[in-house]
């Protein structure tokens, strides 16, 4: 009896080790933030009418359709009529263009359209119309799986990428992954830590009343761990896009979500 | 540029009660906060909201500085005949924005 106690408590141990391990692991099924979010916002996010950040969406299917700059060429000129002929791009980035030789996120892809097709000025980086557009691209998206490209070029992206993500920074000392890896699921003030997954971005915040980029969602975790916060669009930033990409595979696209 | 969305049924029965909603973006800046620099920010509110069905008024509210930018309103009107339905929504420094959805009433 004794000997089927021990022998149960040492399987039950190796369970405990082997799914603690499984924890470790970032090949486990990723959770969406949305699972984390309070039920008022999750019927926010769902209500396709009522989300505040379909403002954006809208805004961003008027934008593909003006033309722009010196070539007088709008998105739709080269791209089709309808976005969602391209939805699938949107899932996909940050991507490596060869010809640049570095990784390029969705909205430096938009300004690299914008300055060599249409000759316009790129648009600055959280201004509504690339937030509009970039809204409009990845809701275009919307319900497909999130893939990363971490083969060729990219490998080294995203590795750096894990990098920042477990670099410790600032006042506190903490890393990314100090909150959304190790604490996943325990309260940080009045909210649950979510797995910091980047499937619902550019992301409309209440609290902040505005729909909200990956970058400009960086620079807030930064600065609340009083950290130095990087320039929107910086390398690093776009590394770690790269890695939650790689991280985020399989998960729906969201976007617009909902946050507090 | 405003952005509006508006949700209002295409078709309806006579009599009958349906839903209005809508949506517009608009940063509703209460006048209360200060800049970087502590300078104040200007109020800039939409003052008034309201909607008409043909010609007759269905709701009209004041809103004021608490309410949150983006606002959301929905709200019921009773099918009378088919016809258009107006909104108005009016800024702090003058600007109207208005917008007109059509309802067929069966």
């Amino acid at each position: 009896m004794i000997l089927f106690r021990l022998s149960h408590g040492l399987v039950a141990a190796l369970v405990l080790l082997t799914t603690g391990v499984a924890q470790g692991d970032d090949r486990r099924p990723p959770r969406s933030g949305l699972e984390f979010v309070a039920p008022g916002l999750r019927q926010l996010q769902e209500d396709e009418f009522a989300n505040p950040g379909m403002l954006w969406v809208m805004r961003g299917n008027q934008l593909w359709r003006e033309p722009a700059g010196a070539a007088n060429k709008s998105c739709a000129d080269c791209h089709g009529k309808e976005a969602p002929e391209n939805a699938g791009a949107a899932a996909g980035y940050p991507r490596f263009d060869a010809a640049r030789g570095r990784p390029v996120n969705l909205e430096s892809r938009i300004n690299l359209c914008r300055t060599e097709e249409m000759r316009a000025p790129p648009l600055a980086y959280e201004s509504e119309p690339l937030l509009a557009l970039t809204a409009y691209f990845r809701h275009a998206a919307r319900s497909q799986s999130m893939v990363a490209d971490d083969s060729g070029a990219m490998t080294a992206v995203v590795a750096r990428g894990r990098q920042v993500f477990e670099q410790r920074r600032g006042a506190f000392d903490l890393a990314c992954r100090h909150c959304h890896e190790l604490n996943v699921g325990k309260s940080l003030r009045e909210e649950r830590i979510s797995e910091g997954q980047s499937n619902g971005f550019p992301t409309y915040r209440v609290s902040w009343q505005t729909l909200v980029s990956l970058h400009r969602r960086f620079q807030a975790c930064d600065t609340a761990v009083s950290a130095e916060p990087l320039a929107l669009g910086h390398d690093d930033y776009v590394a770690l896009e790269a890695y939650l990409a790689r991280r985020g595979t399989g998960l729906a696209i969201e976007t617009p979500a909902v946050r507090r | 540029m405003t952005t509006v969305r508006i949700r209002v049924p295409s078709t309806v029965k006579q009599g009958e009660l349906f839903e209005i909603r809508t949506l517009i973006q608009h940063p509703m800046e209460s006048g209360q906060r200060v800049d970087d620099n502590g300078r104040p920010v200007p109020r800039k509110i939409l003052r008034r909201f309201v909607c008409t069905y043909n010609g007759v008024e269905v709701i009209a509210a004041d809103w004021h500085p608490a309410v949150a930018s983006n606002p959301y309103l929905a709200f019921f009107a009773r099918a009378g005949e088919s016809g258009s339905i107006e909104f108005a929504w009016t800024d702090d420094d003058g600007t109207l924005t208005r917008e007109t959805a059509t309802i067929q009433v069966t």
